[in-house]
């Protein structure tokens, strides 16, 4: 029953959590004025006009640390359980703990050596 | 019985007083969720003002004065004011995601304390994976950021977006392998478990490697200076909330102000023993002082960070996390947890709940390990500057060399003349 309390009261919380900046935002629209007109409404970019579509495409770059995170934030949600019973656990965890996380240094090793860690 | 409803029995007052026990459950959950979700909105107020006040002191400043006591009502003039501002969509917008995302940034930061233990009693939601919840929640902010910079069709606030990716994606790896050590220590992921398990002594002492990749991490997480680049404003003006005006902008403000205290709050409690102080076994609601003291001391350190450290370069900001926090971060799991079978195979790793003495062995031993890392990681600094402080020596020498050529012989010059 606890534990379900637990849950209940994180899920109520979600709910919550969005109402109240919700409040204010709808207040706005009540206190606020609302005249808009081209000029107002066009894109800020210090007073050049855009050039051009917004929406480009990604320098690759970004795409490579995005996947170098992907490989460590995997490995480490399977280290957690690891850490979690370290205190139970003999040196044949510690060794398997080791090993596990060489694997995840050779792959850090693996990207900084392929140079993907340089922003060019 | 006549009893007085307080907030701690207050389910079995509304038993009594007719309602059936689902829906008392319900409306004292819902209780406890407003009180707790209302904390961090009244504290958002107090912190703009604080931040304000010690950014002016440090540039020698009085900070705001005029608006209540000392003006500490400026914030709350600056929250009505905002509310009376136009709010402007622009044309080329994707008009839902635009509105949605200050809503995402708030609620997140918002969400992030329902897991603080206030007290030894007093807890939001005491859940067995509380240090998981957290980061998952606080991972939800590069989302934020990212959803705001890509529906506002500026291409300033797309490259703040597409700071975010790298920024905030990359600082979390090496946040996330420090709060491995806390939980390997106390052998449980719940935050009051984690707290109580620093009765003895708090982990900033235990790990202070962990504690210090855990605090860098977060100021990057929260955007903070030096780490500010996805709002840099002298670079992208200010990023991806530029187009965002009136109350949608004060969201913005206010849930990053309000996330960089959550991560100090966070810190107090991981590293510095959250509630633990003296008397707080016998009157918990201490516990939320101590907490509060910690974490502002946490906090005012960061703001002075702010006030006073120039913004990394993004090449510089790539460099440090993978090329050091990160194998620093690694290398400190494999020295703790070394250190740990070492401890445990000669005896000297202190009881759950025994006191300051008892830990005082294993303390000494991780601090040596850790001083042992930080040591090595000097060196190893101390060699990188070296080798790059030669190789622009070299450079420079070179470039010397053929402006004196260029001097001695003109290009062009009649020769033999």
């Amino acid at each position: 029953m606890a534990l379900v309390n637990e849950w209940a009261y994180i899920g109520l919380f979600f709910a919550v959590a969005w109402i109240f900046p919700l409040l204010p935002i709808i207040g706005a629209r009540f206190l606020a004025p609302a005249k808009p007109n081209v000029i107002k409404q066009s894109t800020y970019e210090c007073g050049v006009e855009t050039v051009g579509d917004t929406w480009v495409q990604f320098k690759v770059q970004y795409y490579i640390y995005g996947l170098i995170f992907l490989v460590f934030d995997v490995e480490i949600i399977f280290l957690f359980p690891w850490a979690l019973a370290y205190n139970q656990l003999d040196f044949f965890g510690f060794a398997a703990g080791l090993l596990f996380i060489f694997f995840l240094f050779d792959a850090l090793v693996y990207a900084w050596r392929k140079d993907a860690l340089e922003w060019l | 019985m006549d009893t007085v409803c307080s907030i701690n029995n207050l389910a079995r007052c509304l038993v009594e007083g007719g309602f059936s026990p689902d829906l008392a459950n319900l409306l004292t959950l819902l209780g406890g969720v407003v009180l707790v979700a209302t904390i961090p909105l009244v504290t958002v107020i107090f912190l703009i003002w604080i931040e304000r006040k010690v950014a002016a002191r440090v540039q020698d400043r009085i900070g705001p004065n005029r608006v209540g006591p000392v003006g500490l009502l400026q914030t709350v003039a600056d929250a009505l004011k905002m509310l009376t501002k136009e709010d402007i969509t622009p044309t080329g917008a994707d008009k839902f995601i635009y509105n949605l995302a200050p809503v995402i940034a708030f609620a997140t930061v918002i969400l992030m304390w329902a897991v603080v233990p206030f007290t030894p009693l007093h807890i939001g939601a005491d859940v067995g994976i509380g240090v998981l919840y957290f980061m998952a929640v606080a991972s939800i902010g590069t989302v934020k950021i990212m959803v705001a910079g890509w529906s506002s069709n500026n291409k300033y606030a797309l490259l703040g977006a597409f700071r975010t990716i790298a920024q905030l994606l990359s600082y979390e790896v090496p946040l996330v392998l420090s709060l491995l050590i806390p939980v390997m220590l106390a052998g449980t992921m719940s935050l009051q478990g984690i707290t109580e398990a620093q009765g003895g002594m708090w982990y900033l002492f235990i790990a202070p490697v962990a504690a210090f990749l855990f605090y860098v991490a977060n100021l990057a997480e929260t955007g903070r200076a030096p780490f500010d680049l996805l709002e840099a404003e002298s670079e992208i003006i200010a990023g991806y909330n530029i187009e965002y005006s009136g109350f949608k902008w004060g969201m913005f403000m206010a849930s990053e102000f309000l996330h960089a205290f959550t991560a100090a709050l966070f810190f107090a409690i991981i590293f510095m023993g959250g509630w633990w102080g003296p008397f707080v076994q016998e009157v918990p609601l201490l516990g939320a002082l101590y907490l509060v003291g910690k974490t502002a001391i946490v906090y005012v350190f960061g703001l002075v960070l702010r006030a006073t450290v120039p913004r990394v370069r993004i090449d510089q900001l790539m460099a440090l996390n993978w090329k050091f926090l990160v194998p620093l971060a690694i290398a400190n799991v494999l020295v703790i947890a070394f250190l740990i079978q070492v401890l445990k195979a000669l005896g000297l790793m202190p009881v759950p709940g025994s006191d300051i003495i008892a830990h005082l062995p294993m303390t000494v031993v991780m601090l040596l390990g850790n001083l042992a890392i930080i040591a090595v990681a000097m060196q190893v600094l101390r060699n990188q500057g070296r080798e790059e402080k030669m190789a622009q020596e070299a450079r420079t020498a070179a470039r010397q060399q053929r402006v004196v050529k260029e001097v001695r012989t003109p290009a062009g010059a009649p020769v033999g003349d």
